[in-house]
């Protein structure tokens, strides 16, 4: 018989061996206690780790894994958006304001990213809402920019884009990836829906401070679609704004430019 | 089956196999969640894969090494004061399964993942070289070193290992 290799010994404990070569080892072991007790040991190891591990089998799946295993219809419930937005980044050409061009950090793309994909999901469930789209309505705007400025920690007054057939509905507080972010509801004269989501826990203060103040803030507007959704976002110092309508991608930008400019106006944020 | 049955049906699995690597439950969780999205996110791929469990195993293996190298985000373990969460085991049960555990966790990570997959799996030894992308002479002696020092630790041989409760 030939020697028994190393390998062959695991391949005996496994059953990998074909039954010829598995007689003649079982046989060999026999005269050789001290290899015999170590197949032994390693088949009790696996007996042992599946007796450790097989419960996990029976478990019930928590929610999360679930929703991780089915399709999903909503693109933006899912992680690898980040990564498609950010290659959507890439491709697209990005188109600036006032010749402002894109050219952000890459932090600053990835925070995005996720930012954007908060505000589509927020757009996704209010704008869906009949009747409670907002928890505070437009007939109490001042309230409404009162309470956010102060949970924001800056001024926070929506933009007027009645112009472009917007009226505001209102707006509510929301829980974002560190802190709270508001949103802003309008809709149009058919009742179409369309939200701006401001986040402050995008950049870095240090440094928006000093590119607002400079002039050398570097807007960059993205666009990311999946069936109706439309999402503009950027990034302007720590504050980044999201737009999502079911709008075609003209008219977005167009309500894009004009939020862009009223806030860099001053009118609201900064 | 429709694919996201198929997908489904590996989960238990990849459960178990996270578990194992990662040792606790949310870590494994997380594990497996990446690797689902993942999966989803190449599904264009799949009907080129001729073995489902060992792409969708393969994929988790890049992200646990992935996971493994970069920083972690700080967690609270949970210590012996912590409420049981899950049914408590009887005593000598508990002595045992940390005793494994333990040593399990000691041993290098190519060397765990090969036992693991070997020993939850009953992987050929050939699929595990497809599943971790490496030869099968290096998962023989992966696996045999992966053994004999799981053994070692297990006997209390070669740096003991220490439970860490005795109640």
């Amino acid at each position: 018989m030939n020697p028994i290799t190393e390998a062959e010994l695991h391949a005996f404990v496994d059953g990998q061996l074909t039954p010829e070569r598995h007689r003649e080892i079982e046989a060999s072991l026999a005269q050789r206690p001290d290899e015999a007790q170590r197949v032994q040991s390693y088949r009790d190891q696996k007996r042992e780790l599946r007796a450790l591990f097989d419960p996990v089998l029976d478990e019930a799946l928590p929610q999360r894994v679930l929703r991780a295993a089915r399709p999903r219809a909503a693109w933006y419930s899912q992680r690898w958006v980040a990564g498609l937005l950010i290659a959507l980044i890439s491709a697209a050409a990005g188109w600036g304001l006032r010749g402002a061009w894109p050219s952000a950090s890459p932090d600053n793309t990835l925070a995005g990213a996720g930012f954007a994909q908060r505000a589509a999901v927020a757009h996704a469930v209010y704008s869906a809402e009949q009747r409670r789209p907002v928890e505070v309505d437009a007939a109490h705007e001042d309230q409404l920019v009162t309470w956010l400025s102060k949970r924001m920690g800056a001024p926070m007054k929506p933009p007027h884009l009645q112009a472009l057939g917007y009226a505001l509905e209102g707006g509510r507080l929301l829980p974002g990836g560190q802190g709270p972010v508001a949103q802003f509801m309008y809709r149009d004269a058919a009742g179409r829906r369309l939200t701006l989501y401001v986040s402050n826990e995008i950049g870095a203060p240090a440094s928006s401070a000093s590119a607002a103040r400079g002039g050398q803030s570097e807007t960059a507007f993205r666009f990311a679609r999946e069936g109706r959704l439309n999402v503009f976002y950027w990034v302007d110092g720590r504050f980044g704004y999201a737009i999502s309508a079911e709008a075609d991608r003209t008219a977005l930008t167009e309500v894009s430019s004009e939020v862009y400019r009223q806030l860099a106006k001053g009118a609201t944020v900064e | 089956m429709t694919p996201d049955e198929s997908l489904l049906t590996w989960v238990p699995r990849l459960r178990r196999y996270a578990r194992a690597l990662a040792g606790n439950r949310d870590d494994a969780d997380d594990l497996v969640q990446d690797t689902l999205e993942r999966a989803w996110a190449k599904s264009a791929l799949w009907r080129g894969v001729a073995d489902m469990r060992s792409w969708l195993f393969s994929i988790m293996h890049n992200l646990h090494v992935d996971g493994v190298r970069r920083p972690r985000l700080a967690t609270q373990p949970i210590d012996d004061d912590t409420p049981e969460l899950a049914v408590a085991p009887t005593q000598s049960e508990r002595l045992a399964v940390l005793d494994l555990q333990a040593a399990l966790d000691q041993l290098p990570i190519e060397q765990k993942e090969i036992v693991l997959l070997v020993a939850l799996e009953d992987m050929a030894y050939a699929d595990v070289a497809t599943t971790l992308g490496i030869p099968i002479g290096t998962v023989m002696s992966r696996l045999s070193r992966g053994r004999e020092r799981l053994r070692a630790l297990m006997d209390g041989r070669d740096s003991p290992v220490r439970l860490t409760v005795v109640k």
